[in-house]
C-alpha cells in the first residue's frame, strides 16, 4: 500500500543522505522521493511515497522526527484527501500511420506533446499516479521508447499546512560545501 | 572587529568545551587534528592519552555513564576517525551522550582521497544522533554548541563533529550567545496527553498481577525516586533489564531481579503471568522479550519512553506515552491509589524458592572455582557499593546475576551492542568521573585481551581500577551456544591467554592468580588495598554455562535450567 509523507527539512548539504540512509537502514521501501524549495528560504520540502503498512509508516514518521535537520513531518496517509501529482515524459512510437491515434489519446488524457520527431512524439503528462499509469498502459501497444517520471509531489486538501516557525535552521552553514548530497 | 578579538578555530574548539563544562577529554593526536592539540595547553582541560581510539570512546562512555555528563573524544582524521566507529555504535545503542571531535584534511582537499582523508560523517551517519562537517572557523562554535545540546537532549546519544584542518587554523570571532542552539528543541516530546494518563491510571487500578519493567531510561531520566514511589505506593514488584540494573535498588523487597534471556526463572515467569506490565524507560529488546508472539500474553501494557519510535515497535501496547519518564510519573503519582498485591508477590516468592536449589552458590563445594562464586564474594566484600564495569560474555551475565546493584549508576556495561573490550577503558573513564568510587572491571579472558593495552593508560594517568579477569580458557558465551545449539563443536572458541600475573607485572602493576574458592576473598581484599590498578586472574571452571537461559527466539517461559545439582557436583564440568 502507498502512503504519503511530507517532510520539511533544513536546506543543507547532506540532508537527503540522512533521510535516504534512515529509510535504507530501517528497511522502509521508498516508491518515490522528491525534494524542492518551499515558500520559506532555507527550508526544503520532500514528498515521500512509501510502500508499506500503516504502522510501519507511522514508525518511519517517528524516526524522521528524530533527525536534527527535520522541522516537521506530515503523515498524509493513503486516502483521497490529498492532492498527489506526478509528471511523466513519454517518448512513444508514432509514425505517420499511428500519429493521429496517439494525438487523440493525448487529448483524452489532457496531456501535451512537447517534442515531435519523424517517427516519435514526446508526451508530457501531469496528474495523479493513477492517471499517469493509465496513460502509460494505453500508450504501451504503440511502443514506449523512453519513460521518465519525477515522482510525486503531494499536499493535503483543505486545511492549510502551517509550518512551525520557532525552530530556525542553524545560523551558519555547517555541513560545508564539500559533503555532497 | 579588531584582530585581537578573533581566535583560531582550534582555540574556539577548546573555548567551547570549557564553556560546556568539560574538564577532561579522551583522545589521540595526529596530523589533521594537530592545530587543535597545539592550542590545548592554553585551556584548563585534562587530556587522557589512550592506546587506541576505540578505547577513547569507551572511556568517554564510561565517564558519561558514571557521571551523567557528556563524554568528549578527540581523534585525528582517517584511521583515527574510523577507529571510533565501534565506540560510537556502542554509545548509540545504549544512549550515552558523547561528543567526538575529529580532525579532517583541509577543505580544499575534501573529496580527493588525500592522505588520511576518510568520509567519517558518511561512515558514522547510522551510529550517531547527528554529525557535522565543519569547514570554516566561524562554524566551530555553533556546531559544537548544538552538538552538546543534541547529545544531551531527548534520548541522549553520540554526536560527531568533523573539523577540517583549515577550519582549525583560520580565525573567527567568538559569538557564544549568537550560537545558542535551537534545533534540538524541534522534537522534544509534546506535553503528556491527560487521556493517556487517565487510561494508565485505570489499568494500574484494575491490575491484580502487575509488574514494572525497569530500564536504563530510569537512570537517564533521573527518575529513581519516582519509580520507587510508584512501586511502593501501588505495591508493584519490579523486574530489571540488564541496563536497568542499578536504576532501582536490587535488594529492595519489591525487586525481582533481571529479566530476559539470562533472567531468573521466577522473573520471566512473573512477566509471562502478569496482567499488567508497566514498561518504564526500556525498549522491549529481543533479549528481554524472547518470542514476541508468546510474550506476556495475559498482560495489558503501558509503555513510557522518551523515544516515540520505540513505542509499539516490538510489542503492541495499550497505553503508549512518549515523554520524559520522571515528568510522567510526577504527573501520575498523586493519583495512584495505595494497593496491596501481597498475594501476587507471595506467588512469585514460591516460584523463587523452587530455583534456589539449582543456584550454583548453594551447591556443595566440588573443589572447582565458579565465576558465580567470584561474583558473589565480590559483592559481599565490596558490600555491593562498588561500581562494576563488565565486559561482554558469560562473566557479564554472572555479574548481573550475582552482584546485586543497589546504587545508581553502579553497573556500566555494553548492553545494546555487546561490545567486547569495553570494560577496561570504560572503567578508567568511570574512575576519572568518580574518583571516590571503588571501581571493578569484570572481564573475560577474551574481551580483556582486546583492549588490555589501556592498562598503560591507567598507569600513565595514575588511575586505580581493580580488575577481575574471569579466565575460562574459552570465548565462553559462544562456546555455550556451541554446546547447546551446535552439538558441541567448539569452532574457534578455545582461546589462550598470556600469563596475566606477568602481564600485570610488565605494566608495573600487582597481579594475582586465584584457582580455589578459599582464596577469592583475600585476593579481592589485596587488590582493593593496592595503591594502583590491580589485576586478579580467576581461573574458573572452563565449561560452565549461564543458567537459566531462554534460547534466542524461544518464548520467555521456555527456559533451559541448570541441570540437577548432583550431576554438576560429580563431574564438575558442563553438564550439557
Ligand atoms: C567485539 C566483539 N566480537 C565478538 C563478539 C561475540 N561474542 C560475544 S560473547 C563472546 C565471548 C566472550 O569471551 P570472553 O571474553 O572470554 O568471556 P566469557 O564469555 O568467556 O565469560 C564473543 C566472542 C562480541 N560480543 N564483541
Ligand atoms: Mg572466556
Amino acid at each position: 500500500m502507498s502512503d504519503v509523507l511530507v517532510v520539511y527539512t533544513d536546506d543543507e548539504p547532506g540532508v537527503l543522505t540522512r533521510v535516504a540512509s534512515l529509510f535504507r537502514r530501517r528497511s522502509f521501501n521508498i516508491h518515490s522521493l522528491t525534494v524542492g524549495p518551499t515558500e520559506r528560504p532555507g527550508v526544503s520540502r520532500m514528498t515521500l511515497v512509501v510502500d508499506t503498512d500503516e504502522s510501519t509508516a507511522r514508525r518511519a514518521v517517528e524516526h524522521l522526527r528524530k533527525l536534527v535537520n527535520v522541522l516537521e513531518v506530515q503523515h498524509l496517509g493513503s486516502g483521497g484527501s490529498n492532492v498527489v501529482r506526478d509528471l511523466a515524459l513519454i517518448r512513444v512510437n508514432a509514425g505517420p500511420t499511428k500519429r493521429s491515434e496517439v494525438l487523440q489519446l493525448v487529448e483524452v488524457f489532457r496531456a501535451n506533446v512537447v517534442d515531435i520527431a519523424e517517427d516519435t512524439l514526446v508526451i508530457e503528462c501531469t496528474g495523479s499516479l493513477a492517471k499517469i499509469e493509465a496513460l502509460v498502459d494505453t500508450l504501451r501497444p504503440f511502443g514506449i521508447i523512453e519513460l521518465g517520471r519525477t515522482g510525486a509531489v503531494a499536499m493535503a486538501r483543505g486545511t492549510p499546512t502551517t509550518l512551525k516557525a520557532k525552530v530556525a535552521p542553524l545560523r551558519t552553514g555547517t555541513g560545508g560545501g564539500a559533503m555532497s548530497v | 572587529m579588531s584582530k585581537a578579538e578573533t581566535r583560531t578555530g582550534a582555540q574556539l574548539i577548546w573555548e567551547s568545551l570549557v564553556r560546556e563544562g568539560v574538564d577532561i577529554v579522551f583522545g589521540y593526536p595526529g596530523g589533521a587534528i594537530l592545530p587543535t592539540y597545539d592550542a590545548m595547553t592554553e585551556y584548563p582541560i585534562r587530556h587522557v592519552l589512550v592506546r587506541h581510539e576505540q578505547s577513547a570512546v569507551h572511556m568517554a562512555d564510561g565517564y558519561a555513564r558514571a557521571s551523567g555528563r557528556v563524554g568528549v573524544v578527540v581523534a585525528t582524521s582517517g584511521p583515527g576517525a574510523t577507529n571510533l566507529v565501534t565506540g560510537l555504535a556502542t554509545a548509540m545503542l545504549d544512549s550515552t551522550p558523547l561528543v567526538a571531535i575529529t580532525g579532517q584534511v583541509g577543505s580544499g582537499l575534501l573529496g580527493t582521497d588525500a592522505f588520511q582523508e576518510v568520509d567519517i560523517t558518511g561512515i558514522t551517519l547510522p551510529v550517531t544522533k547527528h554529525n557535522y562537517l565543519v569547514t570554516r572557523a566561524e562554524d566551530v562554535v555553533p556546531a559544537l554548541r548544538e552538538a552538546f545540546a543534541v547529545a544531551r537532549s531527548g534520548r541522549p546519544g553520540p554526536v560527531l563533529v568533523d573539523i577540517t584542518k583549515d577550519a582549525q587554523q583560520s580565525r573567527a570571532t567568538l559569538d557564544w550567545e549568537g550560537a545558542e542552539p535551537h534545533r534540538h528543541l524541534r522534537h522534544l516530546p509534546a506535553p503528556v496527553d491527560p487521556a493517556a494518563l487517565a487510561q494508565a491510571l485505570e489499568l494500574i487500578r484494575e491490575a491484580k498481577r502487575p509488574v514494572i519493567l525497569a530500564g536504563h531510561g530510569i537512570q537517564l531520566s533521573g527518575a529513581r525516586a519516582e519509580v520507587m514511589a510508584l512501586a511502593e505506593r501501588a505495591d508493584i514488584p519490579f523486574a530489571l533489564t540488564l541496563l536497568g540494573l542499578g536504576a532501582v535498588p536490587a535488594t529492595h523487597s519489591l525487586s525481582l531481579g533481571m529479566m530476559g534471556m539470562h533472567g531468573e526463572s521466577w522473573v520471566n515467569r512473573a512477566i509471562q503471568e502478569a496482567d499488567l506490565l508497566l514498561a518504564l524507560g526500556m525498549r522491549f529488546d529481543d533479549r528481554v522479550t524472547g518470542k514476541l508472539k508468546e510474550y506476556a500474553p495475559h498482560a495489558k501494557k503501558i509503555h513510557i519512553d522518551i523515544d516515540a519510535s520505540e513505542l509499539n515497535k516490538n510489542v503492541a501496547v495499550d497505553v503508549a506515552i512518549a515523554a520524559d519518564l520522571g515528568e510522567v510519573l510526577r504527573a501520575l503519582l498523586p493519583q495512584v491509589p495505595a494497593a496491596d498485591h501481597s498475594a501476587w508477590r507471595g506467588t512469585i516468592r514460591e516460584w523463587r524458592g523452587d530455583s534456589a536449589v539449582r543456584d550454583i552458590k548453594n551447591l556443595p563445594d566440588d573443589g572447582h572455582l565458579y565465576a558465580a562464586h567470584v561474583m558473589h564474594d565480590l559483592w559481599r566484600i565490596t558490600k555491593g557499593e562498588a561500581v562494576v564495569v563488565s565486559d561482554v560474555g558469560q562473566h557479564q551475565m554472572w555479574e548481573a546475576q550475582y552482584y546485586h546493584h543497589d546504587g545508581e549508576r553502579s553497573l556500566i556495561t555494553s548492553g545494546g551492542a555487546g561490545t567486547m573490550g569495553f570494560a577496561l577503558p570504560a572503567a578508567i573513564g568511570a574512575k576519572l568521573a568518580r574518583p571516590e568510587a571503588e571501581i571493578w572491571v569484570v572481564a573475560g579472558d577474551g574481551g580483556f585481551q582486546m583492549t588490555f593495552a589501556e592498562l598503560m593508560t591507567a598507569v600513565q594517568e595514575g588511575v586505580k581500577v581493580n580488575i577481575a579477569v574471569i579466565n575460562n580458557g574459552y570465548l565462553g558465551m559462544v562456546r555455550q551456544w556451541q554446546a547447546l545449539f551446535y552439538e558441541g563443536r567448539y569452532a574457534a572458541t578455545p582461546i589462550l591467554s598470556p600469563d596475566f600475573v606477568k602481564l600485570a607485572d610488565a605494566f608495573g602493576l600487582p597481579g594475582q592468580r586465584v584457582e580455589a574458592r578459599a582464596d577469592v576473598a583475600a585476593a579481592i581484599e589485596q587488590a582493593r588495598a593496592a595503591g594502583s590498578t590491580a589485576l586478579i586472574e580467576f581461573k574458573v571452571e572452563q565449561e560452565d554455562s549461564v543458567y537459566p537461559m531462554v534460547p534466542a527466539g524461544a518464548a520467555l517461559h521456555d527456559m533451559i535450567r541448570r541441570p540437577s545439582p548432583s550431576v554438576l557436583a560429580e563431574t564438575g564440568s558442563d553438564p550439557v
